[in-house]
């Protein structure tokens, strides 16, 4: 039983066809990728499977619940948590502000606690401080915590932004381009932390441009052209498909990593 | 960390106690009646820097809850319900003190509600109608509550306007006075005059309490989490729709309240209470105090509002509020507090530094 099933989705905008019955699965323990060329629908598939997006047709089964036609919120707390193309933060916030947020899904005290004060809530609060301080740590930005979010720059915005997601304890983790914007070297790291995020347990399902960051860490890919899957299958596999090869990897990898490294 | 809770908190009393001796010391203790009416109308403020600042949301229709609590209680409290005497609900509500008979000006007896359960009739009232208003619109993204709630208040405002028993466009007078608990009476006799007016001031500086402890909370978070980016605050499990609708339900009774205290305190309410520019008014003030900042926006709008029932625009009320809402926007966004305490802090720095120059000089 995997711990994602997609069947037969489709969605389409107006008269766009940008999702066409579109069907795979992920595993649990996993770490899979989605790649494709722009506009191939990549980024739907995520928006459809996070509840951003309706599908117009299908099914989409999480942990052994439907969970097409919920809504987002619904879905982040069943245990679904993704990041976004842009790094998202609340910058009006702190940056452990922005972690602590991440805890919302786990708690549960209200308008009426919250403002009392009650003692449950007191406590409530610590170990939701405490808990995204951990979080922070995981990401290696512990010292960050106090700076305003919006004084962080790119790199660091996302890895804040993976520490949120993380907080929410998802089973599934969706990244959608966690690699567009860093360097070579902050690509390195990011590969490693999603392979130690994996080491606890958590599942995930990305979107990337970066060959030599998906073709090194993934487990399973699934290759997007025109909003219908192309081809499915392990870095090796996928490497080595001519169709793939044709429509999206092209001469080399190389160039591919390059031009979205320029 | 709770020195900086307490801070905001002693500050207000302190400021409290010094406006009461001072306006005694000058002989202006009735300056302290419409100051007291500037309180309650900051109330209403508070819970539209709770709406405004931390949901993201806008009503112009705050007017029309301030109205909403205050003629409810205004109708139960000065209707006489003795013609129902015999009925079963009104003995049953006789028997647990909802009705009181009481002596009319006349001599006669005269069957009606009590302030306290009007008061809570009135939040009932109010808490039904926010919902309803408030639920198709928070459902979705952008600025539908605004429009949802000015026409709301300029439907109630025709409302009250236009029917009888509300007392047309006179309003309701007579309202009788709210004997709160222990001996505290709400009323605007000058006899209580200080007495109320600390009444006020505790009553605003609870819910300031409240509020400060909730925008600091989960609670909190979440709705600037929504205010910041709504689709982000979805992703990670916030049920956006409900706590934006929890935030107006709440901001709205919040309004009703003031409009119960200000009801009983003025012994009568008016329908200009529920007109649109008052309620614009409210989003002047809460912008003019920092939409984000209770205690700013609870200061800024008890002057303010001071100002303004003591006379002091004259025929230009409307349009001072209209310049100070424009002002606040194109100059400080943010509210005139948070710059203000910048610039006094870079002055002393400033000042700071330019002494330690001299003294390293000789």
């Amino acid at each position: 039983m995997p711990l994602l099933d997609v069947e037969n989705v489709s969605r389409r905008f107006g008269g766009l066809v940008a999702l066409d019955k579109v069907a795979f699965s992920v595993s649990a323990g996993q770490i899979k990728s989605i790649i494709g060329p722009n506009g191939a629908g990549k980024t739907t598939l995520l928006n459809v499977v996070s509840g951003l997006l309706s599908a117009d047709t299908g099914r989409i089964q999480f942990r052994d619940s439907r969970i097409d036609g919920l809504k987002s919120h619904q879905i982040a707390q069943g245990g679904m948590s993704r990041t976004f193309q842009n790094p998202s933060l609340f910058l009006q916030m702190s940056v452990l502000e922005n972690v602590m947020v991440g805890r919302h899904p786990r708690t549960r005290c209200g308008f009426a606690a919250c403002c009392l004060r009650l003692p449950g809530q007191i406590r409530e609060e610590r170990r939701i401080r405490e808990s995204a301080l951990e979080h922070l740590r995981f990401v290696g930005l512990e010292g960050m915590a106090g700076a305003p979010a919006g004084a962080l720059g790119f790199g660091e915005r996302r890895m804040v932004e993976l520490a949120r997601a993380l907080a929410t304890e998802p089973s599934l983790l969706l990244l959608d381009e966690p690699a567009s914007g860093l360097n070579n070297r902050e690509t390195a790291d990011l590969g490693e932390l999603i392979r130690r995020i994996r080491e606890r347990g958590i599942t995930t399902l990305l979107v990337e441009h970066d060959m030599s960051l998906v073709m090194d860490i993934s487990d399973d890919i699934l290759v997007l052209h025109n909003g219908t899957p192309l081809a499915e299958g392990a870095p090796a596999v996928i490497q080595n498909n001519e169709e793939v090869i044709r429509v999206y990897l092209g001469t080399g990898l190389e160039d591919a990593a390059a031009s979205q490294k320029s | 960390m709770l020195l900086k809770r307490l801070f905001p908190v002693i500050g207000f009393a302190a400021l409290a106690i010094a406006v009461q001796l001072g306006a005694g010391a000058l002989g202006k203790e009735f300056y302290l009646t419409q100051l007291t009416m500037a309180i309650y109308y900051a109330i209403v403020v508070m819970g539209l820097c709770l709406l405004m600042g931390f949901a993201g949301q806008v009503s112009l229709g705050h007017g029309a809850f301030f109205a909403i609590g205050g003629y409810t209680s205004a109708v139960l409290t000065t209707s006489d319900f003795s013609r129902f005497q015999d009925s079963l609900w009104a003995a049953a509500l006789k028997r647990i003190h909802v009705l009181i008979p009481k002596a009319d000006l006349y001599g006669g007896q005269v069957l009606t509600t009590t302030p306290w359960a009007a008061f809570v009739a009135a939040m009932l009232l109010t808490f039904l109608i926010a919902c309803l208003i408030g639920y198709p619109a928070l459902r979705l993204k952008g600025h539908y509550l605004a429009m949802a709630t000015l026409g709301f208040c300029l439907i109630v405002n025709k409302i009250v306007l236009g029917t009888a028993w509300l007392g047309a466009a006179d309003g309701i007078s007579g309202v009788p006075e709210w004997n709160l608990a222990g001996g505290l009476v709400i009323s605007g006799r000058s006899a209580v005059r200080v007495q109320n007016y600390y009444a006020a001031c505790a009553l605003a500086l609870f819910l300031l309490i409240l509020l400060a402890n909730l925008v600091h909370s989960r609670v909190g978070r979440a709705l600037q989490a929504i205010h910041d980016r709504e689709t982000a605050a979805g992703a990670i499990g916030i049920n956006t729709a409900r706590y934006k609708l929890n935030a107006f339900v709440l901001s709205a009774l919040l309004a009703a309240a003031a409009g119960v205290f200000l009801t009983h305190y003025t012994a009568g309410i008016g329908p200009s209470e529920a007109s649109a520019l008052k309620s614009v008014r409210y989003v002047a003030l809460a912008a003019a105090g920092g939409m984000s900042n209770p205690w700013g926006a609870a200061l800024v709008s008890t002057a303010i509002n001071f100002l303004s029932l003591r006379g002091w625009f004259g025929t230009y009320d409307n349009a001072v509020f209209g310049a100070v809402l424009i002002l606040i926007i194109s100059i400080a966004p943010q509210g005139p507090l948070k710059p203000l305490g910048l610039w006094i802090r870079r002055l002393l720095s400033g000042a700071r530094s330019a002494a330690g120059g001299e003294h390293a000089a000789s």
